[in-house]
Formats: C-alpha cells, sequence, structure tokens
C-alpha cells in the first residue's frame, strides 16, 4: 500500500501544490519583514488569477497573461501600501478589504467579458526539461527523477529560482538589509536616513507582484481555468507557510512543500484506508503543527510588523 | 458590528429599491417569482445553471416576471430569501439544501408566500415544497455505463470525485459504486471528496489533483459529483487521455478538445432541476401548487415544449456518440427499465 502512495507523481503533485503557496508566501515575507501585514495576498491571488486567463486569452500569450497578473498584482499591492503606509489606515483592514473586493470584482469582470463565470484558458505554456520516458526505457530510477524534478511548467523552475534571489536579496544587501531594518525598528532606520515609505512602498508592491504569480499559476497552470473564488484560502495558507518558515524566503519554501506533501498525503490516501475522509482532510495541517512544535520551535515577527510608522513618534 | 450595520443599512437601500420596482410589476398584474442560487453560482455550467434554465423556459412560456440572487457568504442566503418576501414574491425557490434553514426560518413569517427549496427537506410546512431528485438513480446508469466502458476496453478501474462530504453527495457515489458492480463485479472503484466545507464545490485545483492521483492509480473513466471542482476533472481527462462523467447538466461537450477532436466527456449524469423548477412555477400560476415532498426519478416523465425528460437520466449527444456502443445504451436501458419496475433496487447510502 505503502508504494502506492509514495510514487514519483505523488512528489510531482507535492511539488505543484507548493508552488503557488511559495510565491504568496514569498510576497507576505517581504510585506512582512519591511512592517506590513498583507493578509489581502488571497484577494491578489485571486485578481491575478482572473488577469492571468483574461490577458492570456486576450492577447493569445500565455507569458503576456502572467506578466499582467503580477502586474495586478503590484497594482493591488500599491492600493494596499497607499492605504497603509501613507495614510497609515489598519493593515488587516485594508488586508480583508482586498480580498472582498477580489471576489466581487473578478466574478463581475468575467460576466462582462465573457458572459460566464468559469473561462477557459485558451493557450497553455509548454512543459519544461525532459520528456517522461516509457517505462522500461530507462531504469526506474531516472524515470522517477525525470517525473520528480525534470519535467514541470516554467513557472516551478521561475519559482525556485525567486525563492533563491530572494534569499540573497533579503540577506546580503544593502537593500535587504533597509527592508529588514524597517521592519525591526523603524525609528532607527529614519535616523540613518533610510526612507522608511518607500522602503515599505517597494516591499509591498514586491509582495503583491509574487502574489499576482501565485495566481496566475492556480489559473494558467493548474486548473488551466479561472472559477470563481479558486484561491481557495490559499493565501492564508501562503501567510501560515511564511510563519513556520520564520519569516525567510527558504525556511517559507520548505513550509510550502511541507504543505503539498500533506495535501498529496491526503488526496491518495482517500478511498485506500478505511480513514473518515474528515479526518484524512487534517493531515496538512496535523503535519505543519507537529513539524512547528517539534522542530522549528518558536517564530518571531518582525518586531515593528504591523504598526504603522509616524516620524518622530516612539 | 460597524460593518454589520453598515451592510444593514445597504440591504435597506436595496429592499426600499426593490419594493419601488415591485409596486410597479404589481401595477402590470405579472407573477413574480425569485431563484436564490448555490454556491458556485449562476454560470456553473452544471446544478445553478439548471435551475435557471428552468425559469427562464418558465419566464419564455407564462410571461412571468423573475429575479435571480447569488448569495456572496453564507449568512447572506436567509437575507436574500426573507427579503425577496418582503417586497411581495410569490413563489421563491432556494437552490441547495444549503437553504434548509434559511427557507424554514422565514416561512412561518409569510403565510402567503410559496417556497421551494432543491435538494433539501423541510417538511411539515404548508407553503414549502421540498423538489428532490433520485441521484442514486441516475448515477446508477452512469456507473453502468462507466463499468461496460471499461470492461469494453480492458481496463479494471474507475473513479469517482466528490465535492463536500455530506449524504447527499454520498448518495451520487452509492448509486454510481452500484451501477459499476452490476455491470462489471471484478472493477475496482477509488473514490475521493474534494473536502468538507462548501469551498468544496468550487475548487478546480483541488479537483485536477485528485482526478489526476485517480488516473495514475489507473482510473480509466471517473465520475465527478462536484460542482466548479468538477472543471478540474475535466482537466485532468484531457491530460491523461482518460474519460469524465459529467454530473447535473450535460456537460459532456468539456470533455472536447477542439485541436485534435478528440472526446473524453463520456456522458453526464442528468438531473433535471429545470424540469422540477419549471413544473413548480406551472402548479403555482394554475392554482395547483402542493407542499410536501416532490421526488423526481427514473420513472418521472414530463413533456415540455415536446420534449421528453426523465426526473435523472443520462446524457447522449454528438460528443459522446461514438464513445458508447448502441450494446451498452441497451444494456443501461434494460436496467433502466428494472429500476421502474422495482427488480433493481438502488441504495442510497454508502
Amino acid at each position: 500500500m505503502i508504494e502506492n502512495i509514495f510514487r514519483p507523481d505523488f512528489f510531482a503533485s507535492a511539488i505543484r501544490i507548493a508552488i503557488p503557496l511559495t510565491l504568496a508566501g514569498l510576497g507576505g515575507v517581504f510585506s512582512e519583514l519591511s512592517g506590513v501585514v498583507n493578509i489581502g495576498l488571497e484577494g491578489i491571488m485571486l485578481t491575478s488569477a482572473f488577469a492571468a486567463v483574461a490577458a492570456t486569452n486576450f492577447t493569445q500569450n500565455v507569458w503576456l497573461g502572467i506578466a499582467f497578473a503580477a502586474i495586478t498584482g503590484i497594482l493591488l499591492g500599491l492600493v494596499h501600501a497607499i492605504v497603509t503606509v501613507t495614510f497609515k489606515a489598519n493593515q488587516t483592514v485594508s488586508g480583508v478589504a482586498i480580498n472582498l473586493f477580489a471576489s466581487g470584482i473578478t466574478v463581475f469582470l468575467s460576466w462582462m467579458w465573457f458572459h460566464e463565470s468559469q473561462i477557459m484558458v485558451m493557450y497553455k505554456l509548454p512543459f519544461w526539461g525532459f520528456p517522461i520516458p516509457n517505462p522500461g526505457e530507462t531504469t526506474p530510477l531516472v524515470r522517477s527523477l525525470i517525473i520528480i524534478f525534470a519535467h514541470h511548467s516554467p513557472m516551478v523552475f521561475l519559482t525556485i529560482f525567486i525563492v533563491i534571489i530572494s534569499h540573497f536579496i533579503i540577506f546580503k544587501t544593502p537593500f535587504g538589509l533597509r527592508i529588514r531594518s524597517v521592519g525591526e525598528y523603524p525609528q532607527a532606520a529614519d535616523t540613518l536616513g533610510v526612507n522608511v515609505s518607500s522602503m515599505r512602498y517597494i516591499s509591498v508592491l514586491i509582495s503583491g507582484g509574487l502574489a499576482g504569480l501565485a495566481g496566475s499559476f492556480l489559473s494558467l497552470e493548474q486548473a488551466h481555468y479561472f472559477v470563481k473564488e479558486m484561491s481557495g484560502g490559499r493565501g492564508f495558507i501562503a501567510l501560515a507557510a511564511m510563519i513556520f518558515g520564520k519569516w525567510t524566503p527558504f525556511g517559507t519554501f520548505g513550509a510550502a512543500l511541507l504543505f503539498g506533501i500533506g495535501e498529496a498525503l491526503a488526496i491518495r490516501l482517500q478511498g485506500i484506508y478505511a480513514i473518515p475522509v474528515q479526518f484524512i482532510n487534517m493531515v496538512p495541517y496535523l503535519l505543519a503543527i507537529f513539524v512547528l512544535v517539534g522542530a522549528i520551535g518558536r517564530a518571531t515577527a518582525p518586531a515593528a510588523d504591523g504598526i504603522p510608522y509616524e516620524k518622530g513618534m516612539s | 458590528m460597524i460593518f454589520r450595520n453598515k451592510t444593514n443599512i445597504i440591504l435597506l437601500i436595496v429592499s426600499l429599491f426593490f419594493l419601488f420596482v415591485s409596486l410597479n410589476c404589481f401595477a402590470q398584474e405579472e407573477t413574480n417569482v425569485g431563484l436564490v442560487f448555490d454556491i458556485g453560482g449562476k454560470g456553473d455550467k452544471s446544478f445553478n445553471d439548471s435551475a435557471s434554465r428552468g425559469l427562464s423556459w418558465a419566464a419564455q412560456d407564462f410571461g412571468i416576471k423573475r429575479i435571480e440572487l447569488e448569495p456572496g457568504a453564507d449568512a447572506d442566503r436567509e437575507v436574500n430569501i426573507r427579503n425577496l418576501s418582503n417586497i411581495g414574491y410569490k413563489l421563491i425557490f432556494g437552490i441547495g439544501f444549503l437553504f434548509e434553514d434559511s427557507i424554514g426560518d422565514v416561512c412561518d413569517e409569510f403565510p402567503d408566500t410559496k417556497y421551494a427549496i432543491v435538494d433539501g427537506l423541510v417538511p411539515g410546512k404548508e407553503n414549502v415544497v421540498s423538489l428532490s431528485f433520485a441521484e442514486h438513480e441516475g448515477s446508477f446508469l452512469v456507473g453502468m455505463i462507466a463499468g461496460l466502458k471499461a470492461k469494453a476496453d480492458g481496463k479494471d478501474t474507475v473513479g469517482y470525485v466528490g465535492g463536500m462530504n455530506v449524504p447527499l453527495i454520498q448518495k451520487f457515489e452509492a448509486g454510481y459504486i452500484a451501477g459499476v458492480k452490476y455491470a462489471y463485479p471484478e472493477c475496482k472503484i477509488l473514490s475521493a471528496y474534494a473536502g468538507d466545507t462548501p469551498t468544496a464545490f468550487a475548487d478546480p485545483v483541488k479537483g485536477k489533483e485528485l482526478a489526476l492521483s485517480q488516473y495514475d492509480n489507473g482510473a480509466y473513466v471517473i465520475y465527478h459529483a462536484s460542482g466548479l471542482t468538477g472543471t478540474g476533472v475535466y482537466e485532468a481527462g484531457k491530460e491523461r487521455k482518460r474519460y469524465v462523467i459529467g454530473v447535473d447538466s450535460n456537460q459532456n461537450y468539456l470533455g472536447h478538445i477542439e485541436e485534435t477532436g478528440e472526446n473524453f466527456g463520456l456522458t453526464s449524469m442528468l438531473k433535471q432541476v429545470d424540469v422540477s423548477v419549471y413544473l413548480t412555477i406551472k402548479a403555482f400560476l394554475e392554482g395547483t401548487f402542493e407542499p410536501g415532498i416532490r421526488v423526481f426519478d427514473l420513472a418521472t416523465t414530463v413533456v415540455i415544449n415536446d420534449v421528453e425528460y426523465n426526473g435523472v437520466g443520462y446524457a447522449m449527444d454528438k460528443y459522446n456518440e461514438g464513445l458508447i456502443t448502441d450494446d451498452m445504451i441497451q444494456k443501461v436501458e434494460e436496467a433502466k427499465q428494472k429500476i421502474i419496475n422495482g427488480e433493481i433496487v438502488v441504495p442510497s447510502e454508502v
């Protein structure tokens, strides 16, 4: 039975499930490291998922669809930044507003432009990597490795690249140090001449762009459809992945993979053993809690996370 | 609380607007029929669209005035039903079992208004009709088609993907399993649900992963009873070149690949919500509205605009005529007669 579950396609499925969580989680990392809570990730993903499909079908080019999704994400990030950084409004309320706005606008526009609430993607991205060999053509090990690692959507490889780049930017560049400083102790950063507002703006825009990419992966790659409310709470799971990953890119990626493995496991456990489905669906979250408690330990948010910065106040 | 108050104010304004509009309508003596959708909403190409279709047929044939509402959040269901009652709608449909509580609560306050609930049971009320379907019988027939197809092509496994794991959706599974076993006793059946909350009916990403895992474990045909989640099942079917059975409306065309002309929509389980909505409106207009439970099953035969419908059934059209042989249809029709005669009793629980 075990070998029926842990087959190569299990791991490939776990990776696919982890990709949007990773991208949106990275968005959370950038935003929160700079001190802005972004629970609008869910809504940004949903709106971008729609934008990706609409742009792909209008321009007949998937890459433009992905670009439009990122731009849509950045624009929504801009709204969040204006509301929370410039006007210092409550960051949670702004995020909730973005989520509510997203559920409405996507359905409205899909009826207006496409006259239905499910839109099929007309053009698809190619697979990158090696074609999957037929059984017997190569050794089973090589075939498994190709299925797991080397036969994916280009966005999977792009995501891994973004994780590495993000780690480099956040921890190895002066720009990353500034982002972290305005999230930990903005007063000190301000005294040293770092422009707190503009650092937070940039971070929130990056956050929106990444959540936008996550949305495009959902609709263009995973479902090949836009369906209303298709983000299905993944923006919030991404925030959880960010926290499990202790606000670091690699940590977030690892946590997202853990959720991916959990969900892929839950999918394959169904109907094989006589365990109630309700229990099986808890598997990803139980797994996450055990890992958090057992292996990772205390997760501490950036000190100034969620607190608007007022010049001269301390 | 602030939100709640704001919502109330907005609702008040909206209600006043509708009141104004509806007062105008009374002047023309038209009957107002309201319909509130389930999760998935208008455009789901499945359950809700079937209900909407019934309402359009009635609007064409009887010239009623209609309104369709789509609840945003769970709490909106009761608000929608209550608002329509308040502004003088005389017949109101709640589409889906989630309306049991809201219609049960509101119907006592408006004894002159008639309510109809699809898939749910609101028993013992003088002004509510519960429209119920023998989904297990329709699922039995498509299960037979899945089994016969797998057998004909030398495969040994079929699959089932349900939406939210509730007794109603388990009824589809039970009938399907019985149908597969009837046609092909040795066949293995993989079975999975997308979740335990209503969002399980609107998650194509999850649907696709579930279906891919079943196809990779040998499933040759997958029957989905999962609303919008099913679009993901169709995507998986087209990707793996295996068959999908649709649900509620005729979804065969969703399995069609335009570039190659191939079809993977094997058939669809038809649940004629459209017919039930149409007949309820017709009865209401003729003054023969009857409260209680009305069951639509294989034995139900209705003719609307020269087309004959059963309460439930399976879909044949240009997309799947090449996939299903006459021999298969003959076997399915024989079983259908046996179910109607009571020779086969289809289980409604797994």
